[in-house]
């Protein structure tokens, strides 16, 4: 199988930091915060590997460094340490690396990201096609008969009527806003997509359709993603392989099914069985 | 004044300043170079941008222009013209564009084609054609850094879902030697490929937001625009398929400002530049319909 991601030791610290941050801070000590210098450790030493196709799902509750990793990843933050490779085709880019235009160049080309609230995601002043628009321009698509069939494309695609792409998006519901920040994050056929809670805070039926679009969106592109979420029904849809996160560490890690069904940390075990 | 006053108003530091910045702002043709911005005795906003260039470049024995909207007689064109004629004595004024060897020109570039031999300022108000789509400055800059407009590109593609044509009637967002954007100033879109390749040295000076850039001789200039929607110029093309006409000179290859006639309540079209209209009566006399003498 093809490697899209390879993550190594990948840390966040928010704060000052100090030499025993790591070491009295997690899991067994129940906080992130450090007692010595009050910085809070959001994430430390994440590691994985995403392949082409995968869908990785990061679970734990708020706070507990899941939204954090998948942010340093598409460079809305900077991790305070750590390794991360994108695999693109035959180029290696080693993403911390790289200077904020580079950075900015990935981002906007090969990644996607599909945030909770789409406030983040979409701009609210301009329409719907305006909002793909804006990320084909930013790739250097320059033709606009181009951009509007490909806008209509993406739309019908993720079921939004194509005869409101022309509308402000803050007249759409919120079901229909993330089907736009969606169709968003696809308009450059990204191999990599991030997805930060997209389905949190919509009605049942909406969450289905949401996670139906995603799953036929890995079947026909063979995207990789990271779906990022406290539910564990969403986990139990979607991802093969699954990250537990809690005070910033990854306390279990492997295929979903077995976590789900043998949860080895006591965490886990409780968070398994609080939802059944 | 002329005596009270340095040569050119300002002191000898602040032109060297301005003089520094307008060689940093050729160097790194649409470039938004900082400068100080002195306090001048006219409002910010009236131009001061302009004159402080001006003030800074011209020298003795030149031959300066003065134009507002294209003509020489309004009164900001007037006004800035007598100051300089205080402030600068030795210099000589003109309103013919073959005669000037310095143009200060508010929101037009004369219509006869500019010589190497030539500069013109132009007056800016709003200097960064990024400050409608990003309200932050530092956030503006990395996207000039990166040369990264596709906001505004975005910003023209909702003006064609809305209205099927880009809308922008001035300061259009013109990419200078294919990185930096600038606001050429609000010139009508008539005037924007007169920056391409252009064998005069343009200079943009904005004194309240206190930027000096410059469009540097024969250099690409080139509009935003679709590959499929390309920049296009006002045509003044009538009702009837015509192309308006100059009610003075009887001119149709110029730039037309439009106003009502008080007495017949008519709209009637003349060159915006009073030069060219002039020298268009004087050349095609049988052409002329002279209205108001």
């Amino acid at each position: 199988m093809d490697k899209v991601l390879e993550v190594e030791n990948l840390s966040k610290v928010y704060g000052p930091g100090c030499a025993s941050c790591f070491e009295l801070t997690g899991p067994d000590f129940d906080t992130n915060i450090c007692p010595n210098c009050g910085s809070v450790v959001a994430a430390h030493n994440v590691s994985f590997e995403l392949f082409k196709g995968e869908i990785l799902g990061i679970m734990g509750e708020s706070g507990s460094g899941k939204s954090t990793a998948v942010k340093c990843l598409n460079f809305d933050q900077a991790p305070s340490s750590g390794r991360a490779i994108f695999y693109d085709d035959d180029k290696q880019h080693d993403l911390f690396n790289l200077n904020s235009a580079q950075q900015r160049r990935l981002a906007n080309h090969r990644f996607g990201m599909v945030y909770q609230n789409p406030n983040l995601g979409l701009n609210f002043d301009i329409s719907a096609g305006g909002n793909i628009a804006e990320r084909l321009l930013m790739s250097g698509v320059k033709n606009y008969t181009g951009i509007r069939c490909r806008a209509k494309d993406l739309l019908s695609r993720t079921e939004v009527l194509t005869e409101r792409m022309d509308e402000l998006p803050k007249n759409f519901s919120g079901g229909m806003q993330q089907r736009v920040q969606i169709a968003k994050a696809l308009a450059t056929n990204p191999p990599l997509l991030f997805l930060d809670e997209v389905t949190t805070g919509l009605d049942l039926s909406v969450q289905a359709a949401i996670l139906d679009l995603i799953m036929e969106i890995q079947q026909d592109m063979n995207t990789a993603m990271i779906v990022v979420t406290h539910d564990l029904g969403v986990i139990r849809l979607l991802a093969g392989r699954t990250l537990v996160m809690k005070y910033g560490r990854v306390i279990e890690s492997g295929l979903t099914d077995q976590i789900l069904e043998d949860p080895q940390h006591a965490y886990t075990q409780r968070l398994v069985a609080s939802a059944l | 004044m002329s005596e009270s006053y340095p040569f050119g108003f300002l002191d000898e530091y602040a032109k060297k300043e301005v003089r520094r910045s307008a060689l940093k702002a050729v160097a790194i043709p649409g470039y938004q170079v900082p400068y100080s911005s002195r306090e001048m005795p006219m409002g910010r906003g009236f131009g001061t941008g302009g004159l402080q260039l001006t003030l800074s470049l011209l020298g003795k024995g030149e031959t300066l222009k003065v134009i507002d909207q294209g003509s020489d007689d309004s009164v900001n064109a007037v006004n800035l013209r007598s100051f300089i004629e205080m402030t600068c004595a030795g210099i000589n004024t003109t309103t013919k564009t073959d005669e000037a060897d310095f143009i200060q020109s508010r929101h037009r570039i004369p219509e006869k084609a500019l010589r190497e031999d030539q500069l013109i300022v132009l007056q800016v108000p709003y200097p960064d054609p990024l400050v409608i789509v990003e309200p932050s400055e530092d956030k503006r800059k990395m996207l000039h850094g990166e040369g990264d407009y596709s906001r505004l590109l975005v910003k023209l593609y909702e003006d064609i879902v809305k209205f099927d044509e880009i809308t922008i009637s001035h300061r259009y967002p013109t990419r200078i030697n294919g990185h930096y954007v600038i606001d050429p100033s609000p010139i009508p879109r008539w005037d924007v490929p007169r920056l391409h390749q252009s064998p005069a040295l343009i200079l943009l000076g904005a004194g309240r937001e206190k930027k000096i850039y410059a469009v540097p001789p024969y250099t690409d200039a080139e509009p935003l625009a679709f590959d499929d929607v390309p920049f296009r110029t006002e045509d003044f093309i009538d009702e009837s398929g015509q192309r308006r006409s100059c009610k003075r000179c009887a001119c149709t290859t110029s730039f037309l400002d439009e106003f009502v006639d008080s007495n017949t309540g008519e709209k009637v079209y003349q060159c915006s530049d009073a030069d060219w209209c002039d020298e268009y009566v004087s050349t095609a006399p049988q052409a002329c319909e002279v209205i108001n003498g």
